[in-house]
């Protein structure tokens, strides 16, 4: 059987061990053994000659603790031998992955022969060196107008996205998969790193991508629900070397799409058990910030390379608990997030993404003359602000009546309903971020000019008004805006989004 | 001595045959030769926590003791250098590629650099430990003194002629035969020793205006800064990194966003110091441990940065040291605990936290130097700023309570106000500061005697607004009396005017206390007068309509000519007979 981790040149070297002490969830305890090393791979033969891989976890003079990553089921201490191979996990890579589906260890599952390997990495990587970073910048355009108007995505930058049980976070998954490119022209990929995904989802991104022929640019790693748990630890380390592979060596632009990090998340806590660990908050290790951000941090750009890796993590917020460890560390490592909402998805808003707790903290790298569009920064600016207006509006009618409102008001509220639907519910399509600003500028020709502050700047994008839709005309025509609207505006100040650019 | 290791999980080795180690000494450990520390001796065992990846490492490799502990170099050329966890400078290793790889060993200080020394030290005198023998100027504008090591003491035989010399070269010698050069090294985990420790007394200036003014500390103070993800701790450290008002500036990045260091690392050579016009990065040392760089040395980052600070100190320096997130070194501190297999304490942090935090956080201080220097005492003074990051932004986790317990001022970053756009995110009604009493006679001497009355005042209105919020949820803003809605609007006013301040922006990003006296002056002022004339029976709106509240919005981006501020002075003064205008209107 062929595997990707094992470096099958190493077999002739290395002596077999039937010393296993105690088997203890996915931990073998290993005696008597001698010259190996901490990480190295190991294989496990079980009686009935079955292989499976595992990895030194601790190593002391004549003992190890070998984890294995398919589960240890029918293994047992007398006739299960075990081979030591002299390296840590490694995987094979080329250029030849784009298009193939893999397995969570990235053995091909798409009874395609073997990938033809170019080199092979260690599938940890090293950290980069915070001199040599480059700081992320441009755009990349996922074809959504919530994230792309309003949370731009930038190339290097790591933006995870914050899922529900039962919100569709897959479906938007794919269509990122599907849509996601870079504006100005060069090779753009995406790798895609499947945790504990369930068939039915499998199957589901798999005749997405293959029906738009997107599978052609994008490298699958496709760990399921019913495959080992542990293994789960090994796909998003597998597909961020292949993306760093590509990006740094074949100047490709990179996508890393993770889901679902729950899942990996829950692995990591289960082998801690097994090892006996100290638990940290609700049982999760201690050391798993510094897990994560092994991870996340592989994110980036480097000085004097053209390509970049930018990662898109998605996870389940368990009971929606946005101070759940999992989103809490996620949250202090990437750099912003995109928070999907059970509100909105009831509502039949796809995608449902509520923007108001949604941030790009790298966004103002990507935008502008030259990345985006000169008047992306301002619009965006006014969306918000109206739309977090007419969000606090809703509040007031809940109490009120919408009966109380002025006219202004009421034209907040109709604005917050159609940012919702025309905006953020743009459905299956995919968008330019050119088409998104037109939308924009439309909605916005729906509020009086006189309180379009923050765009002021560019009021030639502003679209000529369609007769018969604009009854009340300019401004003024309540005499001034009402002192609640000042006031509920007033909070947000212009250019203070700009503000949070960095955190 | 040279041992052998014998077990090995994750950051943590321990070797056998190490009789005679110390606690804390230095190891090379294996082949690779990963730079370790012993953290615990049982018999010849000695454990080890290492600074590096230990992938591939094999029980049986080497661990050699160097026989000393962790220890940084003190010379010239500290300042604007850029080093990892244990002062190893990044720019260097970037020369051997763009990824961190293990085992490598680079000198903290250029050793080739000459410098322009000028002796002080007379021959024939005797010195004594933190005497300056001389003095060399570093970047534009920091003089660096050239410090007799602590402990040292003899009569000195040579000395060399003013002229430039590398760090290593002797610049003086002993009678006993001891050699002085630039360099020194100095154990990080120990305090570096002074004569006395002094009170505080003058302010830190931040130009943050809710810092500043509302709750200011002392330089030789400490203060916490806690928050949730996304409420502006890192920008509200790098602001203050930008323009506290201190001689030197050390940055610890410690465990957080590479991305953010990268920023970092390109914004603050191109920025201005405000003070001298020299670039930022003249009088500044970073220290960089991103997140996925070694846990270990995540934890050393923090004793490096507060070394290099003391150093400074001793100088005579101001010293401010930012530590951008102090829980991601408890983390550090709670992974290597798990490894040892320590009795966990609260959260699976180790009972000695809080013992580590105070001792740390004691380091700070403004204190009279060592020895004799060019001139009258040295006093120089270490400020530290500690980011927490709790997790759930929940503020009764230990490290934040424990800080808490050491600390002198608490800026709480509270998540609604950031939600609501409302930056710096510092809250107004949880933070507070214990530095009150020793600031307020600075204040009251160099800005205005009504300080601390008129900061009182506007804490009074703020805490009013909350209560009355509450009655506006409630029934709803028109059920108030007219002068309840004038205290809402002054203290919206306090809020969009004073409070909320554009880190970006080019005049308000930094507010001079003057500046911010008078600011408050003006938007108080207009509260006061127009309460009278409410009491006179004019209407609300008319005194809200007044033109003189668009000047007072327009103060925070408008550049004053002097120091003293005087059009915003001007400004306030002028307040109240605008407001009587405006009654009458």
């Amino acid at each position: 059987m062929a595997n990707e981790l094992l470096n099958d040149g190493a077999q002739l070297l290395t002596t077999e061990y039937r010393t296993i002490d105690s088997v203890a969830g996915p931990l073998l305890f290993v005696s008597g053994v001698e010259g190996a090393s901490y990480n190295e791979m190991v294989a496990v033969t079980l009686a009935d000659g079955t292989k499976r891989t595992g990895q030194i976890l601790e190593i002391s003079q004549g003992a190890a603790v070998v984890q294995v990553f398919e589960g240890t089921s029918g293994i047992d201490v007398d006739r299960t031998s075990v081979r030591f191979l002299g390296e840590v996990a490694r995987i094979g890579v080329s250029e030849e992955m784009l298009g193939r589906v893999l397995d969570g260890a990235g053995r091909p599952i798409d009874g395609r022969p073997p990938v033809r390997e170019e080199v092979r990495l260690d599938i940890n990587g090293s950290p980069i060196n915070p001199f040599s970073r480059e700081k992320p910048a441009d755009f990349i355009e996922t074809g959504i107008s919530a994230i792309d108007l309003l949370n731009t995505l930038v190339r290097g930058q790591k933006l995870p996205v914050f899922s529900g049980s039962g919100l569709p976070a897959n479906e938007l998954t794919a269509q990122i998969v599907r849509q996601s490119r870079v504006t100005t022209g060069e090779q753009f990929a995406v790798v895609f790193g499947a945790m504990g995904i369930t068939h039915r989802e499998a199957s589901y991104f798999m005749s997405q991508f293959e029906s738009t022929g997107a599978l052609e640019r994008v490298v699958f790693f496709l760990n399921l629900a019913d495959d080992p748990t542990v293994e789960r630890l090994l796909t998003p380390r597998c597909a961020l070397t292949v993306a760093e592979y590509l990006a740094y060596e074949k100047d490709m632009q990179v996508l890393v799409v993770l889901s679902d990090m729950t899942n990996y998340c829950e692995a990591l806590r289960e082998v801690s058990t097994a090892r006996e660990e100290v638990p940290g908050r609700r049982g999760y290790p201690g050391y798993m910030y510094t897990d994560l951000s092994s991870l996340y941090e592989r994110a980036g750009r480097i000085k004097g390379r053209v390509g970049s890796v930018t990662q898109i993590p998605i996870l389940t917020m368990p009971d929606d608990d946005i101070t759940h460890p999992i989103p809490d560390l996620t949250g202090y490592i990437t750099e912003g997030q995109i928070v999907l909402s059970r509100h909105l998805h009831r509502r039949g808003v796809f995608p449902p993404i509520d923007v108001l707790p949604c941030l790009s903290r790298l966004m103002n790298l990507g935008i502008g003359e030259g990345k985006t569009r000169e008047d992306h920064r301002a619009v965006a600016n006014q969306l918000y602000a109206a739309y977090a207006q007419g969000r606090d509006l809703r509040r007031l009618v809940a109490i009120v009546g919408e009966e109380a409102l002025s006219d202004i008001d009421r034209r907040y509220l109709r604005f917050a309903d159609e940012f919702e639907n025309r905006i953020v519910g743009q459905g299956d399509e995919g968008r330019t971020i050119e088409e998104s600003l037109t939308i924009a500028w439309e909605m916005l020709a729906g509020l009086p000019p006189g309180e379009l502050k923050r765009v002021r700047d560019f009021m030639s994008y502003l679209p000529e008004p369609e007769a018969g839709i604009e009854p009340e005309g300019a401004d003024g025509d309540h005499g001034g805006p009402a002192p609640v609207v000042e006031r509920g505006g007033g909070i947000v100040l212009e250019g203070d989004i700009d503000a949070i650019a960095v955190g | 001595m040279e041992g052998t290791i014998s077990r090995i999980t994750g950051p943590v080795v321990v070797a056998a045959g190490m009789m005679g180690a110390r606690m804390y000494d230095v190891v090379k450990v294996g082949s690779l030769g990963l730079m370790g520390e012993v953290i615990r001796l049982e018999g010849d065992m000695a454990t080890v926590q290492v600074y590096e990846d230990t992938s591939g490492l094999a029980p049986g490799e080497p661990v050699l003791s160097t026989g000393a502990p962790l220890t940084v170099e003190l010379g010239p050329g500290l300042l604007s250098s850029i080093y990892d966890g244990v002062q190893r400078p990044l720019p260097v290793i970037a020369e051997t590629g763009d990824f961190i790889t293990r085992g490598t060993s680079v000198s903290a200080l250029d050793r080739d650099r000459l410098w322009s020394f000028s002796p002080v030290a007379a021959e024939g005198a005797e010195i004594h430990g933190g005497d300056v023998i001389g003095t060399v100027p570093e970047g534009q504008t920091v003089v660096h003194q050239i410090m007799v090591p602590p402990g040292v003491t003899g009569v000195v035989k040579t000395v060399v002629l003013p002229g430039d010399y590398r760090i290593d070269d002797c610049l003086a010698t002993l009678e006993d035969g001891t050699e002085l050069t630039m360099v020194q090294r100095w154990p990080v985990r120990i305090g570096r020793p002074y004569a006395r420790k002094l009170d505080p007394g003058e302010p830190f200036l931040t130009g943050m205006r809710i810092l500043d003014t509302f709750f200011p500390i002392a330089r030789g103070g400490n203060a916490i800064i806690p928050g949730g993800f996304g409420t502006g701790k890192t920008v509200t450290q790098q602001s203050l990194a930008k323009w506290a008002d201190v001689d030197i500036i050390v940055y610890v990045g410690c465990g957080e966003r590479g991305n953010e260091m990268t920023e970092v690392l390109e914004e603050f050579p191109s920025l201005e110091d405000p003070r001298t016009g020299a670039p930022l990065m003249d009088r500044t040392v970073l220290v960089a441990n991103t997140s996925n760089m070694p846990v270990a040395a995540r934890e050393a980052s923090i004793y490096v940065g507060v070394t290099l600070a003391e150093y400074y100190r001793d100088m005579g320096y101001n010293v401010a040291m930012m530590a951008d997130s102090t829980s991601r070194w408890g983390e550090a501190l709670r992974e290597v605990s798990g490894r040892l297999e320590e009795m966990p304490g609260e959260e699976g942090y180790p009972a000695y936290l809080a013992t580590r935090l105070a001792s740390f956080y004691e380091r700070s201080g403004r204190v009279e130097a060592l020895g004799n220097g060019t001139g009258d005492t040295r006093v120089g003074s270490v400020t530290m700023v500690g980011a927490v990051s709790p997790p759930g932004g929940d503020m009764s986790e230990p490290m934040t309570q424990n800080s808490l317990r050491v600390s002198g001022a608490f800026w709480a970053l509270d998540t609604s106000l950031a939600h609501r756009r409302h930056f710096p995110a510092i809250s107004w009604l949880s933070s507070y500061t214990l530095y009150l009493a020793q600031v307020a006679p600075w204040y009251e001497e160099h800005v205005s005697k009504e300080w601390s009355s008129l900061r009182e005042q506007a804490m009074k209105l703020l805490q009013k607004e909350t209560e009355l919020q509450e009655i506006v949820q409630l029934v709803g803003p028109d059920a108030l009396p007219e002068s309840e809605k004038l205290v809402l609007e002054a203290t919206r006013m306090l809020r969009e005017d004073f409070l909320q301040q554009f880190a970006f922006d080019e005049v308000d990003s930094h507010c001079a206390p003057a500046k911010q006296f008078w600011m408050l002056k003006a938007i108080l002022s207009y509260y006061d007068a127009a309460a009278e004339s409410l009491l006179r029976g004019a209407e609300l709106q008319l005194l809200l309509d007044s033109p003189v509240r668009e000047e007072i919005t327009a103060m925070k981006t408008r550049q004053c000519s002097t120091e003293d501020a005087d059009e915003i002075r001007e400004l306030a003064l002028r307040v109240p007979e605008e407001v009587k205008k405006a009654e009458v209107a």
